[in-house]
């Protein structure tokens, strides 16, 4: 068993930046070492102590607790006396030149996860111990190589070239080959390693430290029997530590994907028989992904000409799902909805199917006594229209942060559950049901004051009288959000003809002593 | 050769047996339920309220009622669908668009509506058609943007089938009176009428002047005007002439 432990404080380039660092450049050996991001401060102050390695002092930062603190720390930076966990601020103190960059988790997942794939060119047993750590089974596999120890020499070779620098360590069992590697400090002597080498919880540590039990000797010598009252999992941990239990990685397998395919010998001709074929097809691909306990959101339908054309269609549905006859309803839907139809030609001699896209999907049994399939129901009917008459005709409404009337209302997803505000309690309306964007312009507005409420108006030709009327509710500008100080401000008036139509109008502006009157428009009607 | 056959397998779906045999299966049609508007009077014409699962037309009295009608559709639609999803389909190129935020302000909540916009009247009658056979939409409304030829007796008589089938209600809201036969269980004319006026002379909660013009297994009613009042999610009546229908109801319970 091989660990091989990954040192984040020792390399630069493992947190990717985001800003060109190469954070996975490095890749398939000899690839490119860290390369500096240009615009960063590189000039040294003469009072601080040069680096050993002739690099930067590169720090990478996380805010912790509301402060921003070190997690992770390139060589240089050691050197300068850095340490993790130290404040950004306390750091910058020390060392003015700093170079400091926001940690990049997600970068750094990959990157592990890019090095468990090349670690399968040792052994098919390679898994992923996060946040930085591979794990291989090289049980049966070190000939090769000259044996284990030739092994970890090559793979050791490799991560170097490729800048990653590591720690490799050989055990018996995983947890301790990963113990000599973090702990060991390239000693081979289990008995001499800290207690800390069981990472177990830290109070349990501490307590252990606190009773003088500081090296793993110390505790490989008492009755385990006391140690699992006293500590409970602490006995496993020593067990497997000291290659007395064994326990089993699960490694990364590559997911194969998932289709279904029929070759004809004769060619078929009618797209009828291609869909019988394609349902087929389908009740292939439900069982592979029974299988796997997944369902498909992407299905990929491709009918192969024999005079080689391809005609391919594809559908989408909202939830993973596994049912064939579904499938094949949308594929149906799909078929009679496109413009230019699938012309079979002289008929197709393959129809291969492909799930594009996979998603857990446990297999329930229903309920018999109260089958509520509401919700399914519905995401099946959402996934017949968005075939039919594509995804964004299909739609829900969330609220948007803002008080410009047009823009409080945004289009989202149809599997979304936005929350609205109920309006206050004893109040009318205050908002109207249709909305006209641009807004209309009305005509021969007539107050009683300038800048008072409509008494008569006209739209679309026809008169209007002021029965009753409330406002002005003024709407200012965003003028936060826009260069240009964003518009004019606009009041707003609720008003109801004398047959009871009711309009939200509002003037553009403000009333000014001499020069020209503001406009009126309608925004909107209410019910 | 090639150019001709997907047209025809095409024309042998629509015309294919598909309608027949799902109009043909002898599903359970759910028993008539109904939801009262909460006017008594009105809701005694009615037969008890108005009938979930069936097909209720509506159309506003003038261009400038479509507002209105729009409103008493969306509240119908949410007494008639319960916890269910409203589904709104609209054709493409109507005038002005429904605005969230007003339709919270009525007392429906925005997130429980699925909007569904058509490109042409065909394709607004088959999604229509998908979505009443759903058991999980409570109610639907489609909201053609024309005069609509293609929404005819026959696939007002589709929609009801459907519609008894799966519990769904649906509701044509049409642009104008459409002279035209429908399967429809109830028709509604609706119109604006002035509200009673607030403080200062505002605007108050909104009221519809309704005419039932006509209704399966019943009389037409007309001259009705309710007001919607949001806190408690029902309709209330009114008339113009206030002091006087107190003194009917006075008379009529007497």
């Amino acid at each position: 068993m091989l660990a091989e432990n990954i040192w984040r404080l020792a390399n630069p380039i493992l947190p990717g930046t985001g800003r060109g660092t190469a954070a996975e450049g490095g890749g398939g050996g000899g690839g490119p070492q860290v390369t500096r991001p240009d615009r960063l401060p590189l000039h040294r102050s003469s009072s601080g102590p040069p680096p050993r390695s002739g690099e930067d002092a590169i720090v990478f930062v996380e805010k912790l607790n509301n402060a921003m603190r070190l997690t992770a720390l390139s060589r240089a930076a050691m050197a300068l006396g850095l340490t993790p966990d130290l404040t950004l601020a306390d750091a910058r103190a020390r060392v003015p030149d700093l170079v400091a960059l926001d940690r990049d988790h997600g970068a750094e997942a990959r990157l592990l996860a890019r090095i468990v794939t090349g670690c399968g060119r040792y052994t098919p047993m390679a898994a992923a111990e996060p946040p930085d750590g591979v794990i291989l089974d090289i049980t049966g596999c070190g000939h090769a190589f000259g044996g284990a120890a030739g092994l970890k020499a090559d793979l050791a070779a490799r991560l170097e070239a490729s800048g990653v620098t590591a720690v490799c360590a050989l055990g018996d069992t995983p947890e301790q080959a990963r113990a000599l590697a973090r702990f060991g400090h390239r000693g081979k002597d289990l008995l001499a390693l800290p207690v800390d080498a069981l990472e177990a919880d830290p109070a349990v540590t501490l307590a252990l430290r606190r009773a003088g039990l500081k090296k793993i000797g110390d505790l490989a010598s008492r009755p385990r029997k006391m140690l699992a009252a006293r500590f409970g999992d602490l006995a496993i941990r020593l067990g497997r530590l000291l290659g007395e239990q064994d326990r089993h990685i699960s490694p990364e397998r590559p997911r194969t994907p998932i289709f279904a395919l029929r070759r004809f010998a004769e060619p078929i001709g009618r797209i009828e028989d291609a869909l019988a074929c394609l349902e087929e097809l389908g009740h292939e691909a439900a069982q592979a992904l029974l299988e796997r306990h997944e369902g498909g959101r992407r299905f990929a339908a491709r009918f192969f000409r024999s005079d080689g054309a391809i005609a391919g269609i594809e559908v989408g549905t909202g939830q993973p799902t596994r049912d064939p006859a579904l499938l094949i309803r949308l594929f149906r839907e799909r078929v009679d909805a496109l413009s230019d139809p699938i012309d079979p030609g002289f008929g197709f001699d393959m129809i291969r199917l492909d799930v594009g896209q996979c998603e857990p999907l446990a297999a329930r049994q229903d309920d018999h006594i109260a089958p509520s399939r509401h919700e399914e129901d519905l995401a099946e009917l959402i996934d017949r229209l968005s075939v039919r008459l594509g995804a964004r005709r299909i739609h829900r409404v969330q609220p948007e942060n803002t008080h410009i009337p047009e823009c409080a209302a945004s289009p989202c997803a149809p599997s979304k559950a936005p929350a609205w505000d109920s309006p206050p309690e004893d109040e009318p309306p205050a908002r109207p049901l249709r909305l006209f964007d641009p807004p209309q312009p009305v005509g021969a507005v007539m107050s009683e004051v300038p800048d008072g409420p409509p008494m008569r108006f006209t739209w679309r030709g026809r008169a209007y009288t002021v029965a009753r009327w409330e406002g002005p509710e003024r709407i200012a500008a965003e003028w936060w959000r826009r260069r240009n100080r964003g518009g004019r401000p606009r009041d707003y008036y609720r008003v109801e003809d004398a047959d009871g139509h009711r309009f939200w109008l509002f003037r553009h502006g403000l009333h000014a002593e001499d020069g020209p009157q503001p406009d009126w428009y309608l925004h909107g009607q209410f019910a | 050769m090639t150019c001709e056959s997907p047209p025809l397998s095409a024309r042998r779906r629509a015309a294919g047996p598909v309608p027949k045999i799902a109009l043909a299966q002898a599903e359970p049609v759910a028993p008539l339920s109904r939801f009262a508007l909460g006017v008594p009077r009105l809701d005694a014409t009615l037969n008890g309220g108005m009938a979930k699962a069936r097909l209720h037309e509506l159309w506003p009295a003038a261009p400038d009622d479509a507002p209105s009608a729009a409103g008493f559709a969306l509240l119908l639609a949410l007494k008639a669908a319960g916890t269910k999803a409203i589904v709104w389909i609209e054709q493409q190129g109507r005038q002005g668009r429904l605005y969230p935020p007003g339709l919270a302000e009525l007392g429906i909540d925005p997130a429980r509506i699925l909007f569904v916009s058509a490109p042409d009247e065909k394709a607004l009658l088959r999604a229509a058609g998908d979505v009443v056979r759903s058991p999980a939409v409570g109610a639907m409304l489609i909201v053609p943007a024309g005069p609509a030829p293609l929404l005819d007796l026959t696939a007002s008589r589709r929609l009801t089938l459907f519609a008894e089938r799966s519990g769904t209600t649906a509701i044509l809201l049409r642009t104008a009176d459409p002279h035209a036969p429908s399967a429809a269980t109830t028709r509604w004319q609706v119109a604006a009428a002035p509200s009673r006026a607030l403080e200062a002379n505002a605007p108050g909660a909104p009221v519809f002047a309704l005419d039932l013009l006509r209704q399966r297994g019943g009389a037409p009613s007309y001259g009705w005007t309710l007001e919607w009042d949001r806190d408690r999610a029902c309709f209330a009546p009114l008339s113009r002439n206030l002091a006087a229908d107190a003194g009917g109801e006075y008379l009529a319970a007497g």
